[in-house]
């Protein structure tokens, strides 16, 4: 492979770019994993569920995905919200979510990819917009804009997440339930609630990253299922629950993605982000900001 | 009943069903049956780490694929010109046992210090990783998949297909003696320690790490020996659908569905799961085929989470469901394992 | 005669927060150690890092003469190290009787003593007798009361056959008749040769039984001698009057 240096930053730079939108999809396991302890591994499938409802919206009536997906925030956050009351119930006031919690979620990843299959087909779908064609070109360098429209409107997401989790009262009751919810009863909160709504922001967060997706890649059901490990070992390793943390992993996965693919050939990449998981696992499970 | 009168029995009943299937006169369900019996033998090594341990491995798929290609190589190696049937199947399941168990073992010492979710995670990134290299592979046909020519027949069975269900049902009678066997030892009870209060076990006494690695291995080599054969019967080999995760959520929901405490659990959920399974493809389709495994499984851990055993409990537990009943009681003692609640022993 | 256990300097810290600040202890063999101290003290986190639960970043434990640092808490075990839960931990899945049965299982075992399946199970009964469960044996914890599942809890340690049995607010809630009944188990215990520390919040209970009382505030140890002494001292009628 001849080493030049323009492809290196050109697979720096795009590794940055789809970095911006790993962190999108990162985001809500790092609320429903990293912060309640939820291991959500349906959440790719709800991110597809967001790929397809931006889908119908663009094919049918020509709407923006990232405006759809915007839209369609209240229907996946009573989606979250339901799915968590089920699972409280069934599981977490059981102490079951160990083993059968894992399971229920593993279902409902099951579940929703084929009922995908059996609405959609397994055709690759794909949106319009105007920001999917285009590249900029600075200096030698190529951005095209429909991996950096959802980077930037990631990172745009993803601060005003970190700004609702420190600011807000619920925000900060969310923070607090992960380490003490006897504390938070005692303040007259109910933390069966904060947790509810935390899970159903988490969902939510799966429709925007699910407009991202589609506009970056063509989808069908079974995409989600590459990006399970990646998003876990990008919540592992930006530290179970910090924002900035998943930010910095993701981005730090998507350059050695990248890297990986330009410089080895692409059927290697999918071993890079499990190969990280792995090895922080093995070496530091805190993560790089971890607590 | 002691191991040795129940690995008869097993024995007996499985000739019979071997005879049964030779009566049928139509090798159409050899195909069928020797996909049940892989999933016996799945969903029982499953269990193993998950329903007796309380660890849930994703990485099914993985393990299976690990024994598939292990044949696979020796395959390439051996030459494809020589006869198959020098290296006979139970010789593959051993070396696909072995390579599955040297890697549960070591994907265990490297995972099993974690917590549960972890670990599970951490097993999904594991096969993943797994499949990477073999589609990397050329040697094992990489990307492209591996063709295994399957002999015509086997001396003395007929064709080849009822050689590969007789040994897929041997050892389908081998894990289930091996998981009752563990599930009425000291093993078995310290696994349902760590799967009770990992933390209080570790006080008792009980090694806990140990106890975890010899789970993750025995579940991952009887895993590899189930794969082992899979070249054969399927005649082409693909990394994408050999790793799949189809394999994993019906190793989680065969047990889970069955009931995860006893081995007759994943039995009874590999038989009916499997069967239904089978019934659904060759009628509607596929796809819908999974969507039933998911529905039903999530269907069962909500409303029935000891499974279908669960749901006959009192005929299936045992007269003295402690550790001393267990192993002091056997068939020939009168009243034993009669079905009773768990009422008090009058004091001795 | 070096001492049964020895804790030198230990310091544990949860991020910021220091839980225990150069704890050093030296129980004798055959000792009965009251440990007291307002809530959140840091009691329940030194017998953590003594027995292994946590790992201590700083300081040293020495258990029968060796030095027990990064050892597993199962080995602990089976060197004589057994200590019962503040909250409860039984085994959900199992009898009574099995819970109990596990530390014989695999900590008396471990020692090499072997003995017959029969003989282990009529020590578990034995054991559930004392304190007073024995009519529950073939039940689950689940049918227990929470004062019940603590007498569980210290059978359970008690089936170790410790050297050191450490118990953890096991008479929390318990009738007047019920902590006699349990010191009276804890002195026999004793009397046969089993060091013990009492942690506990019941005055009456420790004074009584302890020879040796160590008084521990935000992760300190502030006294350590004659229960009479240490009660007269200052500083710990501040730490608890305010």
């Amino acid at each position: 492979m001849i080493f030049s240096f323009d492809l290196l930053m050109n697979a720096i730079v795009s590794g940055i770019l789809i970095g911006g939108f790993y962190a999108a999809m990162a985001s809500g396991v790092s609320l429903s994993f990293g912060i309640l302890d939820i291991v959500n591994i349906a959440h790719p499938a709800f991110i597809i569920l967001g790929s397809y409802a931006a889908y119908m919206m663009n094919h049918d009536f020509g709407l923006d995905p990232i405006l759809t997906s915007i839209i369609m925030l209240p229907a996946f956050y009573a989606l979250g919200a339901g799915i968590y009351q089920i699972y409280y119930v069934a599981f977490e006031k059981r102490g079951q979510e160990s083993l059968r919690g894992l399971a229920f979620f593993f279902g409902l990843l099951f579940i929703t990819e084929v009922t995908l299959v059996l609405y959609f087909g397994v055709d690759y779908r794909d949106v319009d917009a105007s920001y999917i064609g285009p590249t900029l070109h600075l200096a030698n360098i190529d951005i095209p804009l429909r991996i950096a429209v959802p980077c930037l409107v990631s990172l745009l997401l993803i601060a005003a997440l970190q700004l609702l989790l420190v600011r807000s009262f619920i925000g900060r009751a969310i923070m607090a339930v992960a380490q003490d919810q006897l504390a938070l009863r005692l303040m007259a909160v109910n933390p069966i609630r904060i947790k509810r709504i935390a899970f159903a922001i988490s969902i939510a967060t799966a429709s925007i990253a699910g407009a991202f997706l589609i506009i970056i890649q063509p989808v069908e059901p079974s995409v989600g299922r590459d990006y399970i490990g990646r998003i876990f070992a990008i919540c592992v390793l930006g530290g179970m629950g910090s924002l900035p943390g998943t930010v910095i992993a993701a981005m730090l996965i998507g350059v050695v993605e990248s890297l990986t693919s330009t410089f080895y050939g692409p059927s290697w990449a999918p071993a890079v982000s499990f190969g990280f998981l792995l090895l922080t696992l093995a070496v530091r499970p805190a993560g790089l900001l971890g607590r | 009943m002691r191991t040795l009168p129940f690995l008869v029995i097993s024995l007996v009943v499985a000739g019979l069903v071997f005879a049964g299937a030779l009566a049928v006169g139509n090798d159409y369900i050899f195909f069928a049956g020797y996909v049940v019996l892989q999933y016996v033998v799945l969903s029982t090594a499953w269990n193993i780490l998950g329903g007796y341990c309380g660890y849930v491995n994703f990485g099914t798929g993985a393990f299976f694929a690990l024994g598939a290609y292990s044949t696979v190589a020796i395959y390439n190696l051996i030459g494809k010109s020589e006869l198959p049937h020098v290296i006979p199947i139970p010789v593959l399941m051993l070396v696909g046992g072995i390579v599955s168990g040297i890697v549960g073992f070591g994907m265990g010492y490297l995972t099993l210090r974690l917590r549960g979710a972890f670990f599970s995670i951490a097993t999904l990134a594991l096969a993943v990783v797994l499949e990477t290299l073999i589609v990397n592979w050329d040697y094992v046909g990489g990307s492209r998949g591996a063709y295994i020519l399957r002999p015509e027949n086997a001396p003395l069975i007929g064709s080849y297909v009822r050689y590969l269900f007789l040994t897929m049902l041997l050892l389908a009678v081998g894990s289930l003696v091996i998981a009752r066997l563990i599930e009425r030892s000291r093993l078995g009870y310290g696994m349902a320690t760590i799967r009770d209060d990992e933390l209080a076990a570790e006080a008792s006494g009980v090694p806990t790490l140990r106890v975890k690695l010899i789970a993750t291995t025995i579940s991952g080599a009887l895993m590899g020996m189930a794969g082992a054969p899979f070249p054969y019967y399927i005649g082409y080999l693909q990394p994408d659908s050999t790793f799949a995760l189809d394999y994993a959520i019906n190793a989680i929901a065969m047990p889970l569905i069955g009931g995860t405490s006893i081995w007759i659990g994943p039995l009874i959920g590999a038989i009916l799961l499997d069967s239904l399974q089978q019934l659904i493809t060759v009628t509607i389709s596929s796809a819908v085929n999974l969507l039933i495994v998911g529905c039903l499984l999530v269907a069962f851990v909500i409303l029935a989470p000891n499974g279908i055993v669960g749901l006959f409990q009192k005929y299936f537990r045992h007269k003295d469901d402690d550790f001393v009943g267990r192993r002091a009681v056997s068939l020939d003692e009168p009243g034993a394992v009669v079905p009773s609640d768990s009422s008090p022993e009058s004091p001795a | 005669m070096s001492a049964l256990l020895e804790v030198d300097n230990l310091s544990k810290r949860f991020g910021g927060f220091v839980a225990l600040d150069n704890i050093t202890l030296t129980v004798p063999a055959g000792e009965r150690l009251g440990l007291i101290g307002p809530n959140g003290s840091g009691k329940s986190t030194l017998v953590n890092c003594i027995c292994g639960t946590l790992r201590n970043e700083q300081g040293s434990v020495r258990f029968d003469g060796r030095p027990i640092d990064g050892m597993p808490a199962h080995k602990r075990t089976h060197l004589g190290l057994a200590r019962s839960f503040q909250l409860p931990r039984p085994f959900p899945s199992m009898t009574l009787v099995d819970n109990v049965r596990i530390p014989r299982l695999y900590t008396v075992e471990a020692r090499g003593v072997h003995r017959t399946v029969e003989e282990v199970d009529e020590h578990c009964h034995g054991l559930l007798r004392e304190v007073g469960l024995e009519a529950k044996a073939r039940q689950r914890p689940r049918d227990l009361t929470q004062v019940e599942m603590r007498k569980l809890e210290l059978a359970r340690a008690m089936a170790a056959e410790p050297k050191l049995l450490i118990a953890d607010e096991a008479m929390a809630g318990l009738t007047h008749s019920e902590i006699d009944d349990i010191l009276a188990l804890l002195v026999r215990l004793n009397e046969n040769g089993v060091t013990v520390i009492l942690i506990e919040h019941i005055m009456s209970a420790v004074m009584s039984f302890s020879r040796r009382l160590v008084v521990l505030v935000s992760g300190r140890m502030i006294a350590d001698g004659k229960p009479d002494e240490v009660m007269r001292n200052p500083e710990v009628e501040k730490a608890y009057l305010g």
